[in-house]
């Protein structure tokens, strides 16, 4: 395959950036986006220049590393599924490739396509837990949980915390993501101590971090390659209105 | 945002069957308007409800664009640098992108009625005339401009208020998974009737089927 990459390069998180072009020949249609890019960075490297920088780590859709907005669209043009996981067979031969990195006030550039999500990392660490006894695993049986709130804590449970949500939402906000945690742990027997207080701090620490509010446009759950749904932040909403218009928050 | 909208939601609702009145005739349409000023008399004084629903209203308005404003600049603090490529998925529909600048134009649209209808200032008839005829004559045939304006604002007011309505139920936390597909039929219902109940006044008049 031939393609014109179009790539934003920043040396550092001071530099002003702007989009570099590539033209590559003889790609693999079966290579995957970042492999793509591993051939490109190869030869730059043999060119004397600069590898473009990029996040990735489990290359298998697990991590939430990869972070890379396609031609506008967080992840690229397939449905539910992460940037790693991404064939150069779903584009043309010829086409013209826009690479750029998550854009959020929360989420600043580093260097090139890599951005710093440890702002996810402080929300999580505001109310994403439970206080649970540590030491030998608890017997499975001994918490029974109603299936039906089992699947959904578990399709809630698969966010791997990518931003990608963030990426996509004309807002920057990470309802998405809050819901997603949210709904998970509040599903959950072993979540409700902490349901009331998790919700408002976790909401507190999103607003402090700088992302956006949300205004349900729809965009984060298209984006998401979990295909989080978008009624997490319904019940996000809706806890977070229980646990501080209905007073039930402790702290 | 999902509260004072849901009192202007109500209100376009009583406003809409309060103008399809025109249909019943020019006695049943003047009766109608003269009654909004007298509600609750000789309880309360002359035109105690209607201004205080004016009084709920303006709030509304003033409340629902401040948090609409808000958003915005929230919104803009929050993504400083943008993207080079531009493109909208349009994941909810077309409806959802039209919220901002829709809003704004339903804004000024306001202002234009009320200068129209409620103060007199830009319709051809003035205060001495009765309700009826400042109707008849603001959407004659010859002020079709005025019609396909009031058309195009109300378009607009359906494609608000269909996002809008899903929406607060939405930010109220009360979508859940098996509510969803009816709040999205309810939400477009109302929008529908609201915006068809609407049309039909300044269109029948000017297509002379009221006069
Ligand atoms: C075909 C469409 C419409 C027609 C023919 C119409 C007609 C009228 C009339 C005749 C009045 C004066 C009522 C009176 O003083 O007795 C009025 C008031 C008003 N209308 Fe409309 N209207 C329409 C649509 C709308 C829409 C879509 C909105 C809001 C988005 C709206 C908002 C208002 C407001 C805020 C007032 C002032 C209420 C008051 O002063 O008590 N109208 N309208
Ligand atoms: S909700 Fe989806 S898009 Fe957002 S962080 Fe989780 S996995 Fe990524
Ligand atoms: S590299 Fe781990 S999810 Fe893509």
């Amino acid at each position: 395959m031939k393609l014109t990459l179009r790539v934003w390069r920043q040396s550092g998180p001071q530099d002003k950036g702007a989009m570099v072009e590539y033209k590559l020949d003889d790609i693999s249609p079966d290579a995957s986006f970042l492999e793509m890019l591993d051939v490109l960075n190869e030869k730059l490297i043999a060119d004397g220049g600069e590898p473009i920088a990029f996040d990735h780590d489990c290359r298998e859709g697990i991590c939430g590393m990869c972070s890379l907005v396609i031609n506008g669209t967080p992840h690229g043009p397939e449905r539910a599924t992460t940037t790693c996981q991404l064939h150069m067979r779903k584009f043309k031969d010829g086409e013209v490739i826009d690479v750029e990195p998550w854009r959020a006030k929360a989420f600043p550039v580093v260097k090139d396509l890599v951005v710093d999500r440890s702002a996810f990392d402080r929300i999580v660490q505001s109310g994403g837990f439970i206080s649970a006894p540590t030491g030998t695993a608890p017997e499975a049986h001994s918490t029974p949980v109603p299936k039906p709130d089992a699947d959904r804590a578990f399709e809630a449970a698969e966010c791997i915390g990518c931003g990608a949500c963030v990426a996509a939402c004309p807002n920057g906000s990470a309802a998405l993501f809050l819901g997603a945690k949210v709904t998970h742990l509040g599903l959950m027997p072993q979540g409700q101590p902490e349901r009331w207080d998790r919700v408002v701090s976790m909401l507190d620490t999103h607003d402090e971090e700088g992302f956006g509010g949300c205004t349900n446009t729809g965009e984060c759950t298209v984006a998401c390659p979990k295909g989080i749904p978008l009624d997490v932040i319904g019940r996000l909403n809706h806890d977070y209105l229980k646990a501080t218009a209905g007073g039930k928050k402790r702290a | 945002m999902a509260v004072t909208g849901g009192v202007l939601v109500l209100y376009l609702v009583a406003h809409m069957i309060g103008n399809l009145k025109i249909f019943l005739g020019e006695e049943d349409f003047n009766h109608y308007a003269h009654w909004l000023r007298t509600i609750g008399e000789p309880a309360v004084p002359h035109r105690t409800v209607l201004t205080l629903i004016e009084v709920v209203l303006g709030l509304s308005v003033v409340l629902h664009m401040w948090s609409a404003v808000s958003l915005g600049k929230r919104a803009s603090h929050a993504r400083p640098v943008k993207y080079q490529s531009k493109k909208k998925s349009h994941a909810q529909g077309y409806a959802v992108h039209t919220m901002r600048y829709g809003g704004v134009i339903i804004a000024l649209y306001i202002v234009w009625h009320l200068l129209d209808l409620t103060f007199f200032v830009v319709n051809p008839k003035n205060s001495d005339a009765t309700p009826y005829e400042r109707m008849v004559s603001d959407f004659d045939p010859s002020r079709w401009y005025i019609t396909v304006w009031y058309v195009v604002a109300l378009l607009l007011v359906g494609l608000h208020l269909n996002h809008g309505i899903w929406s607060a139920f939405q930010t109220l936390g009360l979508r859940t998974p098996r509510s969803h597909r009816a709040l999205r039929g309810l939400a477009g219902a109302v929008a529908a009737v609201v915006t068809l109940g609407f049309i039909s006044v300044p269109l029948s008049i000017t297509f002379g089927w009221v006069s």
